[in-house]
């Protein structure tokens, strides 16, 4: 049951990607071109998938998931360094080429080589990111 | 062209559809970096979830294509930019433990501090690259 919806969600993410026009690299750079020729595409899509959210944390309040446990806990509101310094990484690269996670996923069936060596060096960041935390954690405490 | 709007706003609907689905039935957050990353560095839980849901997720779009919806990524053929950009969403989304689906879908639809100020920050970055790269490099 957990597996058919899980099956079901990404099926209709993969869609709503397709469809919005979010795995098209030339209208996310767009977007992200305030002083050119300016592409607002994502700012609908980010809106329209912000309001069926709203909607489901709501119902989130109380009781438990379909075919779960628990509802994920009240987030933290803790500003905290890999954070923001994470965020600004991932937006340089979101910059650069125009895909993050969902997208580059949701278009390897058609994206080519390009989608390929991005989405490999993007599972290789992904992979090495546990011990590069442990390094940069043991220099911060300078053990 | 100057319907994709229209279409940005449908398929917005569709993913955070997508989202309520998989929050309501399995409890769990519709962050495709936290679901895939949590299977490559071995650290998620559920693995049988996040498999189901990518399956969905490069399934649907591969169909899509097939039966005739055509979309082209239009992504640079410049390799240094591939492997940069990619190592940098790889590693930047983990350390900030979310990325576009999770801290801007998931997060500020629950008012979460943390996703306003993380998709503040990826953002502002991605603007500032795009415009140094079209000045510099004229990219």
């Amino acid at each position: 049951m957990r597996a058919l919806l899980a099956l079901l969600s990404g099926a209709l993410f993969g869609a709503g990607l397709h469809v919005s026009g979010m795995t098209d690299t030339a209208r996310v750079r767009g977007f992200l071109d305030f002083g050119g020729a300016w592409d607002p595409t994502l700012a609908f899509v980010m809106g329209g998938a912000i309001l069926p959210m709203v909607v489901a944390w709501r119902v989130a309040r109380a009781g438990k998931p379909l075919a779960g446990s628990a509802f994920p806990s009240p987030p933290s509101a803790e500003i905290t360094r890999p954070l923001i310094g994470g965020s600004v990484l991932f937006g340089v690269g979101w910059g650069l080429v125009g895909l993050c996670p969902g997208p580059a996923l949701a278009s390897i069936s058609y994206g080519g080589w390009p989608g390929l060596v991005f989405l490999a060096a993007m599972l290789a960041g992904m992979w090495s990111t546990p011990p590069l935390r442990r390094a940069l954690d043991r220099r911060a405490t300078g053990t | 062209m100057e319907l994709s709007w229209i279409y940005g706003l449908i398929g917005g609907l569709m993913i955070g559809c997508a989202g309520a689905v998989l929050l309501l039935g399995t409890g769990r957050i519709m962050g495709a970096s936290g679901l895939v990353g949590g299977l490559v560095d071995g650290t998620g839980q559920d693995r049988g979830t996040t498999a189901a849901f990518l399956a969905g997720l490069v399934g649907t779009p591969a169909l899509m294509t097939g039966l005739g919806w055509q979309v082209d990524t239009q992504a640079t053929t410049q390799l240094w930019l591939l492997i940069l950009g990619g190592l940098a969403v790889g590693i930047g989304t983990r350390f900030a433990n979310g990325c576009t689906s999770g801290h801007g879908v998931c997060g500020m639809s629950r008012l979460s501090v943390r996703g306003f100020a993380a998709t503040l920050a990826y953002i502002g970055a991605g603007a500032l690259t795009v415009t140094a790269l079209r000045l510099g490099l004229g990219l």
